[in-house]
């Protein structure tokens, strides 16, 4: 799973920028209404700014070279003016258009990807840092949005205005333009091999923030390990690298940044100086007005300014492309563990029983955990699952809830194979209580009824009565209002098993699964939740995985496992009869441990 | 889940943060020019090669539009004039551009190289900073603090509090160089001068009324992004219980909400730059086309050239652009602002826990003995409507050295805390804990660590190698005391199967292990470093009775190169406990009894309730099997739904 991580290359050959944006927009088709009017928009906007070399030209000319006319100025400027006023208005209609164009799209982009997380298997999900996932729905598309709208915008302007910029310097004289596009030729070749650099520097720059946020994750979250151990200043000095390659590689990438930058300058600057002295020649032959030559220096600078800001955009579209991949890679990642939808089949009602069939599992790239396991359990038994630490009870677990997928053989619940069982159906009858039961940022009474909101507060206390945890509640100082903090880590280990294991109890399911829920309880209440959950259960399948063997001691059947087998399996009071087994070492062990 | 009560809170809160933004808006600009003064005084020569490298950029702007409006008077118009060309004339013009053009690169590669190292230096800097404060400030301070509140001061909030950095050698610039323009405005007419006078100050008014409305949207947009990373993190950290429990749609039905606040936020941060943007680009044109009506009466006056009125005219024109350099620093003031003033409050923060200078001799092998005097603790309240929860209240017990003590409690009452306690993780409120008769507030922090070992009830792996994991580069532990460590902790056998052994990675808090290999992985870091008092806070709870007693019997007999340490265990089996020379009996944050495990399970009922609960389970069969007493919650709750 990390390991995959690990050995997954920085960065990956990335498919081409076009490729990108056209999946990016085929699933964003939001992205295309009114485009139309928007590029409209954005070219009535560029006008304005031909506008003053042109009214520029014509004062000149008209107004001032041979023969001062003051009204033609005015005319002139009176008109410009006029056409500003329609341009400007353009210009805020289209951003306008675009910004809300934009952010709706992208809204939809996240909490998509959001869902899409979630509906990714657990292995999935596992195999990723927490914190790139997080990054996937906002700043990755945060990146996005800011690239359309910053860069988006000044990219459409620009375009805008090269085009509309060449063809007015077409109109003025096409051998000046000749030249102006003989000294910008070579600068974005250039500059399109230095953008190949920029975005392996960018890829670096991705790579090492995200080491960075690793490394200060670890420093947070492990605080009290830091502080027990002394080790602040190992601490100090990961961070250190970290820090320090971060910025290694950001000044590397504004280096080749700057290089283009440059590259386009010296192209203007040549662009400017040819025109000069083609200029004048022109001029003098009559081909070319003084007004019109202004005019052209004037207009070099109007194309100059776009191809220089295009570059930086385009290396600020390098991030925002490889977001947007990043966020189209979580997208297209198909659910290994897929929900059946509507072809799916409801679970039958009632009880449910369980039957493996040949099933076998293996972690991806991993040795086999579970070999040809094979067993029925029928309909309303409580049974538990007993074995030492890495036999493959928690894989057992995971297969019966479908968090995974068999390598082969099947699973089936009630004679339907789980992959048939629409996910609606499935997560409603079928509950498990992981070992670690993460809480939610939230009050205790908000955390039990997660899969039930409909339940009040009396129902709750009820549940929580039923569970003998009465006692507990009313011990908290807000009793159900209480909040268990961030992850419920105001809450002991032990307090929030019990949150959690009232969270599966009210959801009602047919088949519960503990997964050792109870492991940080302490021994009295774990007997008397254990005598309740026996009572409460009663009707329905149980299946719990336990270390201590006063679970299996009360369940109506025990199922050993070892080393991904399954060994032995009958009551508990068979089982310690046979001689040298599994379970008799194990519970012999328990005795000594207990008695 | 009720959520709808908690964003209700979020609004209003959200609502005040804006009232006092908006009031505070006015000196947003202030504060703001002051974070920058602080981060040009901390990096002020890579600041003036920058502003250097901007100045005379700007400088080659304005002689640029002189030397085209020469070039165009001087040399185009005479040409023309003439009806030949001078060659001489025609190359110095030419030469000059691109000289400019290549001294304009020098200018460039100065301002943009100084400016982009200025910020990522800053940003390392205080990165640094931030989080040298986080390995400093005391645990209840990093309790009080959201995990991803701290990820985000050390990484978003330092990146905006030094994001105006990168534009603001070319803003600097850019404002010498208006000085500059004015003046050779003068120079060379005083009526377009005033065109300059009245066009450049409007420019700069507009920006700051633009950058001051834009502040509270900014601000707003900003909280909303922490509010959408905030359930995102969370809900991906929950993800095993949302899919256990099919609530994927319920989750994106808040997240999606949240997002959908933060698309509207930025949808009007939007508008507001839809409006502004576009007038600060007509502005400069209004004033070229201002350039050429004053120019014509002042050309009919005689009192200007056709030279001088192209080059002022060329200058509106080139100087648009810069201009909004400035516009850029301001907008980004709000931000950098308000990541400023959360940096701050880490830098700021009080309450570390320093250390002593009693140093303890390292080279002790003997066991350490612990003593708990009258010792209180408070945790402070979540919320501040709620009481300050008492968790431990007048608790004395001794560890006696190579002593053995078991803290046995029903969940909840205040076990961990005294183990955390124990290892000084954190202060008491009350009382005193000491070490070898040593208070240990008093102690050095590498004498503490050196002794004392904690293994947490929740084990903690960092993304790292088996081996740094185990010896932490502390110094002096050898493979062979790894391996030595690891298999008193039963783990040597899984660590030997490792595809690397040792130099086996980890992964991100150990996902490639289970919970039982993390905890033996914790617990033979904190033999590796032969501590001589070993607390264990339930730390075998993972570990199947058979693996737990091997360990506890390898502790209890130490081997050769074994540790020799005190224990003080929390612990709830028998077994356990029955290793223990004492019990220390804890309900409700109180010592009620102690004494040996036969003396507890004879005198203490509560005690002898929670030991014994198994065999009573046990003997009596009968009770868990005819569970009549109960009624279902479930069936009812079904009856109830159906209807």
């Amino acid at each position: 799973m990390s390991v995959a991580e690990a050995e997954r290359p920085a960065e990956e050959p990335a498919e081409s920028t076009w490729r990108t944006l056209r999946r990016g927009l085929a699933l964003s088709p939001e992205l295309r209404t009114g485009l139309a009017g928007t590029v409209a928009l954005a070219l009535v906007y560029m006008v304005g700014r031909v506008a003053v070399p042109v009214a520029v030209q014509q004062g000149i000319d008209k107004g001032i070279v041979g023969g001062l006319d003051l009204d033609v100025v005015w005319t002139v400027v009176a008109a410009t003016v006029a056409v500003l006023v329609v341009t400007t208005t353009c210009g805020y209609l289209m951003m306008r258009r675009l910004f809300t164009v934009s952010e709706t799209a992208l809204a939809n982009v996240r909490t998509r990807a959001f869902r899409h997380v979630h509906d990714l298997s657990m292995l999935h999900q596992q195999s990723e840092r927490r914190g790139s996932l997080v990054s996937r729905v906002t700043s990755d598309v945060d990146q996005i949005t800011q690239f359309l709208q910053w860069g988006g915008v000044i990219l459409i302007v620009n375009l805008g205005q090269l085009v509309v910029t060449t063809a007015v310097m077409l109109a003025y004289s096409w051998q000046l333009t000749l030249v102006v596009l003989a000294a910008f030729a070579p600068a974005v070749l250039v500059i399109r091999l230095l953008q190949r650099r920029l975005a392996g520097a960018y890829g670096v720059v991705r790579q090492r923030t995200g080491a960075l946020l690793g490394t200060i994750a670890e420093s947070v979250v492990g605080a009290p390990v830091i502080r027990a151990y002394g080790i602040a200043g190992r601490t100090a000095r990961r961070l250190d690298t970290a820090i320090e390659g971060q910025r290694q590689a950001q000044q590397r990438a504004i280096r080749i940044s700057i290089l283009g930058s440059s590259v386009g300058e010296l192209a203007a600057g040549l662009a400017l100086a040819g025109v000069v002295v083609l200029g004048v020649a022109l001029g003098v032959d009559g081909t070319l007005s003084v007004g019109q030559l202004t005019a052209f220096l004037f207009l070099v600078t109007l194309f100059i300014q776009p191809v220089q800001i295009a570059t930086e955009v385009l290396n600020e579209a390098q991030n925002a492309i490889a977001g947007w991949r990043r966020v189209l890679d979580v997208l297209d990642a198909v659910p290994d563990v897929a929900d059946p939808g509507e072809q799916g089949r409801e679970l039958p009602s009632g009880p449910l029983d369980i039957r493996f069939a040949g099933v076998n599992f293996a972690y991806p790239g991993g040795p086999p955990v579970l070999h040809d396991v094979s067993l029925e359990i029928p309909a309303k038994s409580r049974v538990a699952v007993v074995g030492e630490t890495g036999s493959g009870k928690t894989t057992f677990a995971k297969l019966l809830t479908r968090l995974m997928d068999p390598s082969g053989g099947e699973v089936l619940l009630s004679g339907v194979p789980l992959p048939r069982v629409r996910f609606a159906s499935l997560r409603a009858r079928v509950v498990m209580v992981p070992q670690d039961g993460f809480l939610f940022d939230a009050t205790v009474g908000e955390n039990v009824r997660f899969a039930r909101p409909e339940l009040t507060d009396a129902e709750l206390t009820t549940a929580f009565t039923e569970l003998g945890l009465a006692d507990w509640l009313d011990g908290l100082p807000a009793g159900l209002d209480t909040p268990v903090g961030e992850r419920g880590e105001a809450l002991s280990v032990g307090e929030r098993q019990l949150v959690a294991l009232a969270r599966a109890y009210v959801a009602d399911p047919d088949l519960l699964v503990l997964d050792e829920a109870t492991s940080a309880v302490d021994p009295a209440t774990e007997v008397r939740l254990q005598r309740t959950l026996d009572a409460v259960t009663r009707g329905r399948t149980t299946l719990a995985i336990a270390h201590r063997l006063s679970t299996a001691q009360a369940a109506d059947e025990v199922i050993v496992v070892d080393r991904g087998r399954i060994v032995q399996r009958g009551p508990h009071d068979e089982l310690v009869r046979e001689p040298d087994s599994v379970y008799g070492l194990l519970y012999a062990s328990w005795l000594e441990q207990t008695g | 889940m009720d959520r709808t009560g908690k964003d209700e809170g979020g609004e209003l809160r959200l609502t005040a943060g804006e009232s006092v933004t908006s009031r505070t808006s006015r000196d947003v600009l202030g504060r703001g020019l002051s974070v920058l003064g602080r981060a040009i005084r901390e990096q002020p020569r890579i600041f003036a090669v920058a502003v250097a490298g901007s100045v005379l950029f700007g400088g080659l702007v304005i002689a640029s539009a002189y030397v085209v409006g020469a070039v165009v008077g001087d040399v185009v118009v005479p040409a023309v004039e003439r009806g030949s060309v001078g060659v001489a004339a025609v190359a110095l013009a030419a030469g000059a551009l691109f000289g400019i053009s290549v001294l304009r690169v020098v200018g460039i590669f100065g301002r943009r190289i100084g400016a982009g190292y200025m910020q990522f230096r800053l940003q390392a800097a205080y990165r640094r900073r931030v989080t040298r404060r986080y390995l400093d400030l005391p645990l209840s301070w990093h309790q009080r603090n959201a995990t991803g509140t701290l990820l985000s001061n050390a990484n978003s909030d330092v990146e905006a509090a030094w994001y105006p950095i990168a534009p603001l050698p070319f803003a600097v610039g850019t404002l010498v160089m208006l000085v500059g323009a004015v003046v050779s405005l003068f120079v060379t007419d005083w009526a377009l001068a005033l065109v300059g006078l009245a066009v450049f100050p409007a420019l700069f008014a507009l920006n700051v009324v633009y950058s001051r409305r834009m502040a509270p949207r900014q601000a707003r947009a900003q909280r909303l992004r922490a509010e959408v990373s905030g359930i995102a993190h969370e809900s991906f950290d929950g993800a095993l219980v949302v899919k256990t429990m099919g609530r994927e749609a319920q989750e994106t039905a808040r997240f999606s909400a949240r997002a959908g606040e933060l698309r509207d936020a930025l949808v009007a941060v939007g508008r507001l730059r839809g409006v502004f943007d576009p007038m600060l680009e007509t502005l400069p044109s209004l004033g070229t086309l201002a350039v050429l009506v004053v120019g014509a009466f002042r050309l009919r006056q005689g009192a200007i050239t056709v030279t001088e009125l192209v080059s002022v005219a060329f200058l509106f024109t080139v100087l648009a652009f810069p201009v909004r350099a400035i516009g850029w620093v301001l907008a980004e003031l709000p931000r950098s602002v308000a990541g400023w003033d959360r940096v701050r409050r880490v830098l700021d923060a009080t309450g570390e826990m320093p250390y002593g200078d009693v140093a303890l001799d390292p080279a002790d092998p003997t066991p350490a003995t612990l003593d708990f005097a009258d010792v209180g603790f408070a945790y402070e309240p979540a919320e501040a409507h709620l009481p300050g929860a008492e968790v431990l209240g007048e608790v004395s017990f001794t560890v006696p050295a190579g002593a053995t003590v078991a803290l046995v409690g029903p969940t909840g009452a205040g076990k961990s805390t005294v183990a955390a306690l124990a290892v000084r993780l954190v202060d008491p409120d009350a009382g005193t804990v000491r070490l070898d008769g040593v208070d240990v507030r008093q102690l050095t922090a590498g004498s503490l660590a050196g002794a004392v070992a904690l293994v947490a009830q929740v084990p903690f792996v960092f993304d790292d190698t088996v081996r740094a994991n185990i010896t932490l580069d502390r110094p002096g532990i050898t493979d062979e005391q790894a391996w030595a460590a690891l298999r008193l902790a039963e783990a040597d056998g899984f660590v030997a199967a490792l595809p690397d052994g040792l130099d086996t990675m980890v992964g991100e808090r150990g996902t490639s292990l289970s919970g039982g290999q993390r905890q033996r992985l914790t617990l033979a870091r904190a033999l590796a470093g032969r501590p001589r008092l070993l607390v264990l806070d339930d730390a075998t709870s993972a570990v199947d009775p058979r693996v737990e007693a091997a360990i506890l019997a390898g502790l209890r007999a130490p081997t050769a190169g074994g540790p020799a340490a005190s224990i003080l265990v929390v612990a709830y089996r028998r077994a356990t406990i029955a290793l223990a020379d004492e019990v220390i009996y804890l309900e409700h944050g109180r010592v009620l009894a102690r004494g040996t495990h036969t003396e507890l399970l004879a005198s203490v009922a509560g005690y002898a309730d929670l030991v014994t609960a198994y065999e009573q389970a046990e003997t009596d069969p009968q009770q868990q099997r005819t569970p009549d007493e109960v009624t279902p919650l479930a069936t009812g709750l079904e009856i109830e739904v159906d209807r």
